[in-house]
């Protein structure tokens, strides 16, 4: 379809977003992202039946510690979307760089210090 | 287990205040399963202080931590050699595990960052109930396995009060009369007569009342 | 006679008793407690005194108490167990004892979520059930809980509440005759509204002989209006308002809701006379004491025996 979308976002791959836990996302503004959204299947419709439903979950919750640390959790979306949608993904892809325009850059992009794993190790 | 919840960022930020080297202390038991203080949870506080610290501009440098368990000394001593790093410690285990922190670390201020709440077990994932108070004398074999104290809003031992309703208590109405569930229980027991029986008033030095508690095993001392 | 109560002594001679209450006020003006009591001069036999009921701070029940004794009522202390332990407990029956007052009410006590102070630590050492027997043990045992010996036993006449309209009701009769058995001797009971829960229950009070053992004082409270009879329905505890009784609140146009009200009240109370096992009636007029006398009038209550 060749279909063009922002060149802004970078793709994270994983085999569904039930794999998604809160401090992945935590960790990607640690790491100085200006927004997160998460592209799932359609409601229904997950390959191991509820992952997008815990991701949808998760995402809501995420946004609470968003707006409690600050950063505001507009920059946090959950999207759902089949594997046959180009279009519609494209559109999102657009539609969140939009939104995440409007609320300017992350007030933490690049102050976070020596990002840690989980073990302490500085990545 | 023992149920906690984790306290809010803004009153941890709050204690955290004058420090900038923070060791953080999680606990893979009880906290571990009621998902408020174990490994996980210290990542995701970990990262929350991290952001809010940097959207103000502010630094925190934060060792993470999970302990075995922070109830026993064995495992706080893993701690020994590098706690010396950081200015404070910041424990979400409960409140026993906080405070034997302290007590092994005596010139370090150990803060709380979870309220202890209860006993209880989990319902389903991600909910979890009370069921016991540690009272010290247990009366469970006399009202059908169902604790009067820890699940009547008034710890009546001859309930219910007037205020049980549709099986609910006066308090709260998604709240269960814990009588109703005794009387309940006693039936499927075929033990309601139990009920006609009065209990007596209760001798609460077993509980807090008495005093702290120790408990001691003779055989078992080194 | 085991006591100087005057309702136990109207008991004793087969009569029928009425008695009413007397909220004590939000602060330590005592006229308030005594021109509560000038409304209901003559009109009852003997005037509950609310201990903090719920869970607000008003004067102590106790003091109250006195004012009114000193006015020449026969007051019923009524007494709560979430705010006292059993030390608390026993040296404020001794005090009742002393200073001539002839009847206490146990009571739980409501939870205090609903007062004023939610974030007080309740006690609730001991239960309302546990209450009665302690009060019989220091009257009739001369023994304190503790098992030490009293010296100078205070005697008083033993009451306690039943609400007959909570749940479980089958258990309801089962929990007076624990009431009973712990040494209660009268039983006023929450306000009834539903006549046929309220019939089904004392035939389970008679199938068990409670009745003959403790008197059953059937509690009534009149209607102010339609707005009134809706919050007892739906926001106060253990209440049980019948569809049909709003209705007819509902029926009437807003100025003479008061007197239906009134008039509800009355019927009642004529029923429940009729009711075997029923000794009295306990009337709570709600913030509206000067209607005690007028539906104890219209009811046939009036006059009472002299003391």
């Amino acid at each position: 379809m060749r279909l063009n979308y922002p060149t802004n976002v970078k793709i994270v791959k994983v085999p569904c977003t039930g794999r998604v836990d809160i401090l992945l996302i935590l960790h990607a503004f640690e790491s100085g992202v200006d927004g997160v959204y998460l592209a799932g299947c359609l409601e229904g419709e997950c390959h191991f039946l509820r992952g997008n439903l815990r991701a949808k979950k998760r995402v809501q919750y995420a946004k609470k510690l968003l707006d409690e640390v600050g950063l505001g959790g507009a920059r946090l979306e959950m999207y759902n979307m089949s594997s046959a949608q180009g279009q519609r993904f494209a559109e999102v892809a657009r539609e969140m760089t939009e939104k995440i325009k409007a609320l300017g850059p992350s007030p933490v992009k690049n102050r976070v210090r020596g990002v840690q794993d989980s073990r302490g190790q500085v990545k | 287990m023992i149920v906690a919840n984790r306290k809010s960022l803004e009153e941890i930020l709050n204690m955290l205040k004058p420090y900038k080297k923070v060791l953080l202390l999680g606990c893979n038991e009880c906290v571990t399963v009621c998902a408020a203080g174990g490994e996980r949870e210290v990542g995701v506080l970990a990262s929350e202080l991290k952001l809010s610290r940097a959207k103000d501009g502010q630094e925190i440098e934060i060792k993470e931590q999970t302990l075995e368990r922070q109830c026993d000394h064995e495992y706080i001593d893993q701690v020994r050699p590098f706690v010396g790093d950081y200015e404070v410690i910041l424990s979400i285990a409960c409140g026993a595990g906080i405070q034997y922190v302290g007590e092994k670390y005596r010139t370090k201020i150990v803060l709380p960052g979870v309220n202890t709440t209860f006993l209880g077990v989990t319902l389903e994932q991600g909910v979890w109930s009370e069921r016991c108070q540690g009272c010290g004398e247990c009366v469970l074999h006399m009202t059908g396995g169902v604790c009067p104290i820890a699940r009547c809003a008034k710890s009546l031992l001859n309930g219910p009060c007037g205020g049980s309703s549709n099986g609910k208590c006066e308090v709260d109405k998604d709240l269960d009369c814990g009588w109703q569930l005794i009387i309940d229980r006693l039936k499927e027991l075929n033990q309601l007569d139990r009920y006609e029986e009065i209990i007596p008033v209760k001798d609460w030095t077993t509980s807090r009342d008495g005093g702290p508690r120790k408990r001691l095993r003779e055989d078992l001392r080194l | 006679m085991k006591t100087k109560s005057n309702i136990e002594r109207i008991l004793e001679s087969g009569g029928f008793v009425v008695t009413s209450e007397c909220g004590p006020p939000r602060g330590a003006d005592p006229e308030v407690i005594r021109k509560k009591g000038n409304l209901l001069k003559g009109v009852v036999d003997a005037v509950n005194v609310t201990d903090n009921q719920t869970s607000v701070v008003r004067m102590s029940s106790f003091s109250s108490c006195i004012i009114l004794k000193e006015m020449g009522f026969d007051p019923i202390l009524q007494m709560v167990c979430r705010d006292r332990n059993r030390i608390a407990i026993q040296s404020d029956i001794l005090g009742a004892g002393a200073l001539g007052i002839n009847n206490i009410l146990c009571l739980s006590g409501d939870h205090q979520k609903f007062g004023d102070h939610p974030k007080a630590k309740n006690v609730f050492d001991i239960d309302s059930i546990q209450l009665i027997n302690t009060v019989k043990i220091l009257r009739d045992d001369g023994k304190f809980l503790g098992g030490e010996e009293v010296k100078g036993k205070p005697v008083l006449f033993i009451g306690a509440a039943e609400n007959p309209f909570a749940d479980p009701f089958e258990i309801r009769a089962a929990r007076l005759g624990k009431k009973v058995k712990a040494g209660c001797e009268f039983i006023q009971t929450q306000c009834i509204y539903n006549m046929e829960k309220f019939t089904k229950w004392m035939e389970m009070v008679r199938d068990r002989g409670l009745h003959e053992r403790c008197a059953i004082l059937a509690g009534v409270t009149p209607f102010k209006s339609v707005g009134m009879a809706k919050y007892m329905k739906n926001s106060v505890p253990g209440m049980d308002v019948p569809d049909g009784m709003i209705e007819r609140m509902k029926g009437v146009a807003k100025e003479k809701q008061s007197e239906e009200g009134i008039k509800i009240c009355v019927e009642t109370i004529q029923k429940l006379r009729e009711i075997p096992g029923v000794r009295g009636i306990h009337i709570m007029a709600i913030e509206w004491e000067e209607k005690v006398a007028e539906i104890a009038q219209s009811a046939g209550l009036l006059p009472r025996p002299q003391v």
